[in-house]
C-alpha cells in the first residue's frame, strides 16, 4: 500500500508542512494576542498578511528596494495601517458586542482584497527568491530560503513569547488582558497598549506576508485562503492562548503534510476534521485554561 | 399602524406587477435571497447566534435539489423540499457541534465547518466539482402546472417567499420566538427559569438552516444550475451584510437589505471588483454609523415623530 513512499517524498512533504506550519504559527500567534487583549477576532489578519506581501512587491517594483529592506519596512507599514484601523474603526466599537469588531474587520478585509484585485488583477505576481541555491542533505535537497523561513519564524515566535512572558511590557499586556480596569487605575494607558498590541499583531501578519512572497506567489487571494486555516488553528488551540496558537500552528502544518503523503485527497480536509474532533472532545480547545475561557 | 399596512399593501402590488417591468430572473434572485436573509435574521436577530457559514446550507441545498431533480423524475417542489430537509439535518449536525459555544466562538466554528463543507462539495463527484451542476430540469409544478417560463415561475417563487416570510413571522412571535429573544438577552436568566437554552438554540439553528436550504433549492430551480459560489464564504458574508443593512431583528429589514444588495451587485457587475469593495464599505458604514439598519432607523425616526 505504501510502495510509493520514499524518504525524499516524505521529507519533502514534511518540509512543506514545516514551512506552512511556520506561517500558521506566526499568524495565529498574532490573532491570539489581539483576541486576548481586545476580544476581537481580527478577520483582517489574512488581508494584513496579503498586504505585507504586496507592499514588498511594490517596494521592489517601484522603488527597487529588495527583500531585506522590505522585511523591515513592509511589516512597519502594515502596522501603521493597522494603527489607523484601530483608531478609526475598532476603538469606537470597543464597548459594543464583540461580534461588531469581527464584522468590521471582515469589511476591512473585503475592501483591502477588492482594491488589490481591482488594481493588480487576480493572478499571482512572482517575487524573486533572495537566497537562491541550497544544500544537499543526502536524503533531500534543502533550499536556503526555506531554511531561512523556518529558522526566522521560529525565532520570531519564540521572541514574541519571551516578550510577553518575560518583560515588563509583556506583564502589562497580560495584566491588561485579565483586568483592564485595574491596570488602568495603576496609571497605565490601556487604550494605547491595546492599539500597540493590535498594530504588533498585524505587523506580524505583514511580516509573514513578506516571508511568504518568494515561496508562494503574491496574490490577492493569499490572505483569505490562509485565514480559513488560521481560524481553525485558533479554534483548535484555544482562543487567546499564545503558546497554544504557536504549537497548534506547527502541528497542523505537519498534519496537513503527512495527510498529503498518505491520503492526498483529504489534505484540505484534515485540519477541519481535527477541529471537529477537538471541539467534541475539548470544546474550549487543546491549550485552553479556565482563565483563557471567558 | 395604518401607515405600515399601506406600505405592505403597496409592496404587494409592486411585487405582483414587477416582472412586467424588471427582468424576472433578477427578481427571483432577490426573492431567494429574501428567504435566505430571513433565515439568517432568525438566528442572529432573534437567537443572537452569528453563523459565519450560512452559505453551507444555501449552497448544499442547491446541489441536493439539483441532484434529486436530475436523477429522478420528481416535480420541482419535491426537489426543493428535499434540499430544505437536507439543509435542516445539516443544521442539526452543525448545531450539535457548535451550539454549546456562544458569541465569537460560534461564529468561528461555523465559519470553519462551512469551509469543511465547501471542500467536501469540491471533492465529491456528484456536484460536478469546479464546473458546477448544470441542466437541472424545471418540470411541471405538482406534475400539473407548467412553469418553464420565467414569468410564470416568478409567481411561484413569490408565493413561496410570502409563505416563508409568514412562517418566519409566526416563529418569531410564538412563545418559542419570545424564548429565543430572552436567551439572546440573558441566557443565564432563562436557564434559571428551568429552560434548556441549548435545546432552543439548536431548534433555531435547524429551522434557520432549513429555511436557508429552501432558498438555495429554489435558486437552483430558478437558474437551473448550482455552483460552488453559492456554498463559498463570500455568500455567507453577503447574507450578513443584507441582514445588517436592512435592519437586524426586524421583519422587513432583511427583505430591504436583500433587494438593495442584489440590485447593487447587478449594477456593479460590469465594474470588476467594485461590487466587492462597495459591499465592504457599506458593511463598515452600517457597523460604524447605523447599526439598526435602514428599516430600524426608519422605524426609530417614525417613533420619534409620533411622540
Amino acid at each position: 500500500m505504501f510502495d510509493h513512499l520514499s524518504i525524499p517524498l516524505v521529507a519533502g512533504q514534511l518540509l512543506i508542512g514545516l514551512i506552512n506550519g511556520s506561517f500558521y504559527a506566526m499568524l495565529s500567534m498574532g490573532l491570539a494576542i489581539i483576541f486576548g487583549l481586545m476580544n476581537v477576532v481580527n478577520f483582517a489578519h489574512g488581508a494584513q498578511y496579503m498586504l505585507g506581501a504586496f507592499i514588498a512587491w511594490l517596494l521592489l517594483n517601484t522603488f527597487g528596494l529588495g527583500y531585506w529592506p522590505s522585511l523591515l519596512i513592509a511589516p512597519l507599514l502594515v502596522a501603521l495601517i493597522a494603527l489607523a484601523m484601530e483608531r478609526i474603526v475598532l476603538r469606537p466599537l470597543a464597548n459594543l458586542d464583540h461580534l461588531y469588531g469581527l464584522l468590521a474587520t471582515y469589511s476591512l478585509a473585503l475592501i483591502a482584497e477588492g482594491l488589490v484585485r481591482q488594481r493588480y488583477g487576480s493572478t499571482g505576481l512572482p517575487y524573486p527568491n533572495p537566497m537562491p541555491g541550497g544544500v544537499n542533505l543526502g536524503f533531500m535537497f534543502m533550499p536556503w530560503y526555506r531554511l531561512w523561513v523556518i529558522a526566522f519564524s521560529a525565532v520570531v515566535c519564540f521572541g514574541t513569547w519571551l516578550l510577553i512572558e518575560r518583560t515588563r511590557l509583556g506583564s502589562y499586556l497580560r495584566a491588561a488582558t485579565e483586568k483592564p480596569d485595574i491596570v488602568e487605575s495603576f496609571g497605565i494607558n490601556v487604550p494605547r497598549l491595546v492599539a500597540l498590541a493590535y498594530a504588533f499583531g498585524a505587523g506580524l501578519a505583514g511580516l509573514g506576508g513578506v516571508l511568504a512572497a518568494p515561496i508562494y506567489q503574491v496574490s490577492p487571494y493569499m490572505g483569505s485562503s490562509i485565514m480559513i486555516v488560521i481560524f481553525a488553528v485558533v479554534v483548535i488551540g484555544g482562543m487567546g492562548s499564545i503558546l497554544g496558537a504557536i504549537a497548534t500552528g506547527y502541528m497542523l502544518g505537519l498534519a496537513e503534510a503527512l495527510t498529503k503523503v498518505f491520503y492526498p485527497e483529504a489534505a484540505n480536509l484534515v485540519i477541519f476534521v481535527i477541529m471537529i474532533v477537538v471541539l467534541m472532545a475539548r470544546p474550549n480547545g487543546i491549550f485552553s485554561t479556565s482563565e483563557a475561557h471567558r | 399602524m395604518t401607515g405600515s399596512v399601506l406600505a405592505w399593501l403597496a409592496c404587494g402590488v409592486a411585487a405582483l406587477a414587477a416582472p412586467y417591468f424588471v427582468y424576472p430572473v433578477l427578481l427571483m434572485t432577490v426573492l431567494c435571497f429574501i428567504i435566505f436573509a430571513c433565515s439568517f435574521n432568525l438566528l442572529l436577530g432573534y437567537a443572537g447566534l452569528l453563523c459565519f457559514g450560512h452559505a453551507m446550507f444555501f449552497g448544499t441545498a442547491a446541489y441536493v435539489t439539483g441532484f434529486v431533480l436530475k436523477t429522478t423524475s420528481l416535480s420541482p417542489e419535491l426537489g426543493i423540499l428535499a434540499g430544505a430537509l437536507f439543509a435542516a439535518s445539516m443544521g442539526l449536525v452543525v448545531g450539535l457541534i457548535a451550539v454549546r459555544r456562544a458569541g465569537i466562538q460560534f461564529a468561528m466554528i461555523t465559519f470553519a465547518i462551512a469551509q469543511f463543507v465547501y471542500f467536501l462539495l469540491l471533492k465529491t463527484e456528484f456536484t460536478g466539482r469546479e464546473d458546477g451542476m448544470h441542466g437541472i430540469p424545471r418540470r411541471a409544478l405538482f406534475g400539473l402546472i407548467d412553469v418553464s417560463s420565467n414569468l410564470h415561475f416568478y409567481y411561484v417563487v413569490l408565493a413561496v417567499t410570502l409563505a416563508s416570510v409568514l412562517a418566519f413571522y409566526r416563529i418569531v412571535h410564538s412563545p418559542f420566538g419570545e424564548l429565543l429573544k430572552a436567551i439572546r438577552d440573558n441566557e443565564a436568566r432563562v436557564e434559571s427559569l428551568g429552560f434548556k437554552p441549548e435545546r432552543y438554540k439548536l431548534l433555531a439553528l435547524v429551522l434557520s438552516a432549513g429555511l436557508a436550504g429552501l432558498a438555495g433549492g429554489m435558486k437552483a430551480t430558478v437558474f437551473q444550475f448550482a455552483t460552488l459560489t453559492d456554498a463559498a464564504w463570500p455568500i455567507s458574508g453577503e447574507v450578513i451584510l443584507m441582514t445588517l443593512l436592512g435592519g437586524l431583528g426586524t421583519l422587513a429589514g432583511p427583505m430591504v437589505g436583500a433587494a438593495l444588495i442584489i440590485s447593487l451587485n447587478d449594477i456593479l457587475a460590469q465594474f470588476g471588483e467594485w461590487a466587492l469593495i462597495a459591499q465592504g464599505v457599506i458593511l463598515l458604514v452600517v457597523i460604524l454609523a447605523f447599526r439598526r439598519g435602514v428599516v430600524g432607523e426608519a422605524m426609530a425616526w417614525a417613533n420619534r415623530r409620533r411622540t
